[in-house]
């Protein structure tokens, strides 16, 4: 038995402590809005943050998160409100279906907090996640209207 | 090699009825009698529920995967119901409900950019008719004629007296009504909320991790499992060994899932993939074990040349005769491999079976097909079973197929009354993918002494999509399908006159089981076509703008689109300094597009995209915004498979596993989408697929305008071709 923080609250994880952080996030904490994609860090559909940096949680073992904060897309904005990437990704209507977008935009929340203002070459860089509808010009359009927010 | 996928005789019948029906199911617009939504609320017809609160349900059929359809869908309801936009809901029936009721709400499938442009009919009719019927109810409760009524936002004027009443208080009223024999439709240019750029309905839970996706149902009492497929296709399971995964954390089971899978359930997904990564299998890989890209790829280039059989998909005038009297030939050879679709969320499906019924929960876009697909693998009847459609994460049409649903109901059999949520990983998903189909093509152009083209042949060499997936659908052998974009006419027309015109196919389908890949066949058919329409001008140093436009005269609306972003892109100027273009046109899915590319290449391999500008003429827009968002996705989609999208055989199996080695573009390669919505009336195209075809040959003529060197090949990364 292991204790994660996710979104402020204490979760008692009853999983191994190599499984990965993915999963104990979405079967044994149950919040599904983060999503598996591969399970080898390559699509960014898992990002979450641990205290403060994003991460492919496919990729952490769960006994590497214990002691740390972690925050999930249904933990983004503060109770009862709406984070300003999620308001942009609602004004902009980005998602299509919407899969890769819980860690896309947990994505773009991280690099929001260290590069406030980016421009096109600095989401470029920090921006990898895969998305197969293709909607990486409204993301893209999104970011600034987030970031100019 | 020949081997195809069984045929399931129940979505066959469906299948064949929805494609040959759609419109003549005489579809009544409501009834006498109530029927009830599940909230209680009298439907006033099929498509149309109103709350006493003034909510607006609308009911769709058709499945929303990314692509806006439930949005358009409702707006073209809404439109005709002429209610307040704000109070729109949506809500899926079941396709048991449907069935139940004479299919009432018609063709379920959701794929070749249907999902408006052959259902707007009837679904306008349904929020027209119940629009008279609110009218005729509210007229009753004034005893006053109908002609003297008016709508307007969810509210009916009286005009004489100027009393008004809201359809929530007359929903009830007007449920019990005859439905009109009749309906009158609007015309398109009075539309004041279909042809509007209106915001999806469904974007806030994509934001917020709340919406649900078919991986994360959660049902009392449910298992997870993960399951193996032999990977190579047609071969079978021979043995394995649960005995070592069996006393693991969380194993439930062990389950054989018909002849070639098998699969272990666990309390969570996560054990039941380890124990199934634990446990040794055995495999009979059976016949297709030695086939490899090199095998297909030699019998692909034997039917280049085979004289028989050749199905002939379009022809004119006399090619032989052209060609024997030509002052010049130009001849070329193109490949195009097979791809995955490779939708976000890997394939999957939720299922609860007991002797009673079987239920199934999953992202489809074929509810019929998965309520069929359901009925056959239970071997419960009809009434005993349904399916419930939750958000799928990604289509492209993968999920127009019903395989995975077919292997977690024989999984649920074998726990009856345990639900069971069957995913695959990422690599199942890679290695039992409906490949885009493989094909080859010889293109040769013949010109007079005056270098005009009087003569095309164009033989595609490769596999049919509709031998193994829906045969009833083969002309006399032939797959009609395959010639998308290459037809004398309808909706997927060529755009070119060419005196003496040939293009027939040579059918050859290995074991890969191909599928409807987003785009379907247009886009290797105009990657071949216009890829050598651009070496045909350049093989007689005209511009390829003004060598095509010479032989589409007689094709307005091709010429249209393709004018539209040779303008946009500035063809007739100069390109900046180190930069360059390509311009190209289709036809497909009922839709005229076209696209011009601005590029540079440093070191010779080395492709920085700058611009892209494509016109697409859908004949009507129901929702520009939204059709800007297929297009501009079309080409991360197109791109992608351009530059990296390949899957390879070796041994019978797929060699690609997941996104490492089978690639997607990132931010980072994409460059902004100029897109030229210029719908001109008079039709209905589809928008979700259309443009991707004119992604690929736009880059490479631009790639030859930059090197001199002509890419004949799909994907780039194999010709050491990268993105800057």
């Amino acid at each position: 038995m292991a204790s994660l923080t996710i979104n402020g609250r204490t979760y008692e994880i009853d999983a191994e402590p190599d499984t990965p952080l993915l999963w104990a996030i979405r079967e044994n904490a149950g919040l599904t809005g983060t999503k598996y994609g591969c399970g080898v860090a390559q699509c960014g559909a898992c990002t979450v943050h641990v205290d403060g940096q994003q991460v492919r949680s496919c990729s952490m073992a769960l006994s590497e998160a214990i002691g740390k904060q972690i925050t999930t897309i249904e933990g983004l904005a503060s109770e009862g409100g709406v984070h300003k990437v999620q308001q942009a990704w609602i004004d902009h209507d980005v998602p299509q279906c919407g899969y890769c977008q819980s860690g896309m935009i947990m994505a773009v929340a991280a690099l929001l907090e260290t590069v406030p203002q980016p421009t096109d070459e600095d989401i470029d860089l920090a921006i990898t996640n895969i998305c197969r509808c293709g909607t990486f010009q409204q993301v893209r359009e999104a970011i600034h209207a987030a970031a100019s927010a | 090699m020949g081997h195809a996928p069984q045929l399931n005789r129940r979505s066959f019948v469906l299948g064949t009825a929805a494609i040959g029906s759609g419109l003549a199911l005489g579809i009544p617009f409501g009834g006498p009698t109530a029927v009830y939504a599940a909230d209680g609320t009298p439907e006033v017809n099929a498509w149309v529920v109103i709350r006493p609160d003034e909510t607006v349900v609308v009911r769709i059929a058709r499945s929303e995967m990314g692509q806006g359809t439930l949005t358009g869908l409702a707006q073209l309801v809404a439109e005709e119901l002429e209610c307040d936009w704000s109070r729109v809901t949506t809500e899926y029936p079941t396709p048991g409900q449907s069935v139940a009721r004479k299919r009432v709400w018609g063709d379920f499938s959701t794929g070749g950019s249907r999902g408006v442009r052959t259902s707007h009919d009837y679904v306008r009719k349904g929020g027209a008719a119940a629009r008279l019927m609110l009218i005729q109810a509210a007229a009753n409760e004034w005893a006053a004629p109908v002609s003297e009524c008016a709508t307007s936002k969810g509210v009916i004027t009286h005009v004489p007296s100027g009393r008004t009443i809201t359809y929530g208080k007359v929903a009830e009223a007007a449920a019990k009504l005859q439905p009109p024999a009749d309906v009158k439709l609007k015309d398109p240019k009075d539309w004041i909320i279909a042809g509007k750029p209106l915001k999806r309905l469904d974007t806030v839970e994509k934001t917020n991790g709340k919406m649900i996706y078919g991986a994360d149902i959660k049902l009392p009492g449910m298992l997870n499992a993960a399951i193996k497929d032999c990977p190579v296709f047609g071969g079978t399971l021979k043995s394995f060994d649960d005995s070592k995964i069996l006393g693991m954390k969380g194993v439930k089971k062990v389950v054989r899932v018909g002849e070639s899978a098998v699969a272990v359930v666990a309390d969570t997904w996560w054990h039941a993939k380890s124990a199934l990564e634990a446990m040794p299998v055995v495999w009979d890989d059976g016949k297709n074990a030695s086939v490899s890209s090199e095998s297909i790829g030699k019998w692909l280039q034997e039917g280049l040349d085979a004289a028989q059989p050749a199905f002939v998909g379009n022809k004119a005038g006399d090619v032989k005769a052209a060609f024997a009297g030509a002052a010049k030939t130009v001849e070329a050879v193109y490949a195009y491999p097979y791809q995955n679709h490779a939708t976000m969320e890997p394939m999957n499906a939720t299922v609860l079976y007991t002797a009673e019924k079987c239920e199934v929960w999953t992202g489809t876009q074929n509810g019929e097909a998965v309520f069929a697909a359901a009925v056959e693998a239970s071997g419960l009847p009809s009434d005993k079973c349904e399916v419930y459609k939750i958000m799928p994460g990604g289509g492209f049409g993968r999920r127009g197929m019903t395989d995975y649903v077919r292997q977690a109901v024989a999984i649920a059999k074998q726990m009856p009354g345990t639900p069971i949520k069957l995913m695959w990983s990422r690599e199942e998903d890679m290695l039992h993918g409906r490949y885009h189909p493989i094909t080859q093509s010889k293109l040769v152009g013949a010109f007079d002494a005056d270098n005009n083209l009087i003569g095309l042949h164009m033989r595609i060499s490769g596999q049919s999509i509709l031998a193994s997936v829906r045969p009833e659908g083969m002309q006399n052998g032939m797959d009609p399908v395959t010639f998308q974009g290459l037809n004398a006419s309808g909706e997927a027309a060529i755009g070119y006159t060419v005196p003496n015109l040939l293009i027939d196919h040579s059918m050859r389908n290995p074991h890969v089981p191909p599928g409807f890949w987003r785009g379907v066949n247009v886009n290797q058919n105009a990657i071949y076509l216009e890829s050598f329409m651009d070496e045909l001008a350049h093989s007689v140093g005209q511009d390829p703008l003004e060598f095509r436009r010479k032989l589409m005269t007689k094709h307005p609306k091709h010429l249209a689109v393709l004018n539209a972003v040779a303008e946009r892109i500035g063809w007739t100027t100069p390109a900046p300094q180190g930069v360059f273009r390509g311009i190209c046109q289709h036809m497909g899915f009922g839709s005229y597009v076209a696209a011009a590319t601005e590029i540079s290449v440093t070191g010779g391999n080395k492709i920085k995209i700058h611009r892209i500008v494509a016109a697409t003429d859908p004949g009507y827009a129901v929702n520009p915004w939204q059709i800007d968002r297929q297009i501009a996705g079309s080409f991360v989609y197109g791109l992608s498979a351009l530059f990296y999208g390949e899957c390879t055989v070796k041994g019978g199996r797929i060699e690609q596993e997941n996104f490492d080695t089978y690639q997607s573009m990132t931010m980072k390669e994409m460059p902004k989408v100029e897109s030229i919505l210029m719908p001109s009336g008079g039709f209905w195209g589809g928008v979700g697929e259309p443009t991707i075809c004119v992604a690929a040959p736009a880059v490479l003529n631009a790639y030859f305008a930059a090197t001199g060197k002509r890419i004949r090949s799909v994907p780039l990364k194999n010709h050491d071709i990268i993105f800057a």
